[in-house]
């Protein structure tokens, strides 16, 4: 999987994207998120807050319980603030 | 098809609207919005402004909601420009123009596409003040309108 990660999801774990393969026990957005914050300090505070956490797969919007697979490339990011 | 531009650089909205015309006597009107650099935010001085977005889906999602406003309003073109990079108070961010052959249709769908990017595309705004960079949170206002476009 190719992880990206924007604005403040960026700078809390401190860099913009990252290679990872996809672990046996993960199936959606939602669990990934949680192997994720168990990563380290960085990853804690990105996630910390969920309701601020918005996902892309495949630079399509999703929700949580989107499945995922080896393939994809899953973008984290905060609400928009465009305009 | 409306124009979709993503880029660092500054606009010429004149030039904008003069390319979008042509030779065309058919335009009854021509509805532009331009969003600036603000230097505040509440009670704070905004010194600097960093636009971030995602490179390929912030297109995507801007193509989408054209799509969407030529499907709903009987448009004769468009133009949507949003910068990204570093601005400073009283630089251009984004551009909106609609044409129509009557006003009502440029004006709601520029009302349409303005609410929607606000929500949907992805940029993200960090404001430099004087006691330091943050990130802009979100607006639930800016939610609340964008819901109003639901049929």
């Amino acid at each position: 999987m190719n992880l990206l990660y924007f604005a403040h999801v960026r700078e809390n774990i401190g860099c913009s994207s990252e290679q990872m393969s996809l672990p046996d026990n993960i199936s959606n957005v939602g669990e990934l998120m949680s192997h994720l914050r168990a990563k380290g300090k960085g990853y804690q505070s990105a996630f910390e807050n969920e309701d601020n956490i918005r996902v892309a797969v495949n630079q399509l919007y999703v929700n949580f319980d989107h499945v995922i697979s080896e393939q994809d490339e899953i973008a984290f990011f905060p609400p928009m603030t465009g305009g | 098809m409306m124009k979709i531009l993503v880029q660092e650089h500054d606009f010429d909205i004149a030039a904008e609207i003069a390319g979008l015309i042509g030779k065309r006597t058919d335009i009854g009107g021509i509805v532009t919005f331009t969003g600036l650099v603000r230097d505040f935010h509440g009670s704070h001085k905004v010194q600097k402004m960093t636009l971030e977005h995602f490179p390929g889906m912030a297109e995507k999602q801007l193509e989408t909601i054209c799509k969407t406003a030529e499907e709903r309003w009987p448009l004769l073109g468009g133009t949507v420009i949003h910068r990204y990079g570093q601005l400073f108070p009283g630089d251009q961010i984004v551009l909106v123009i609609t044409l129509s052959a009557h006003r009502e249709a440029a004006f709601e769908a520029a009302s349409f596409i303005m609410d929607w990017l606000k929500t949907d595309a992805p940029f993200w705004k960090k404001e430099e003040t004087l006691s330091g960079a943050h990130w802009v949170d979100a607006k639930e206002t800016d939610t609340l309108k964008t819901q109003k476009w639901q049929k």
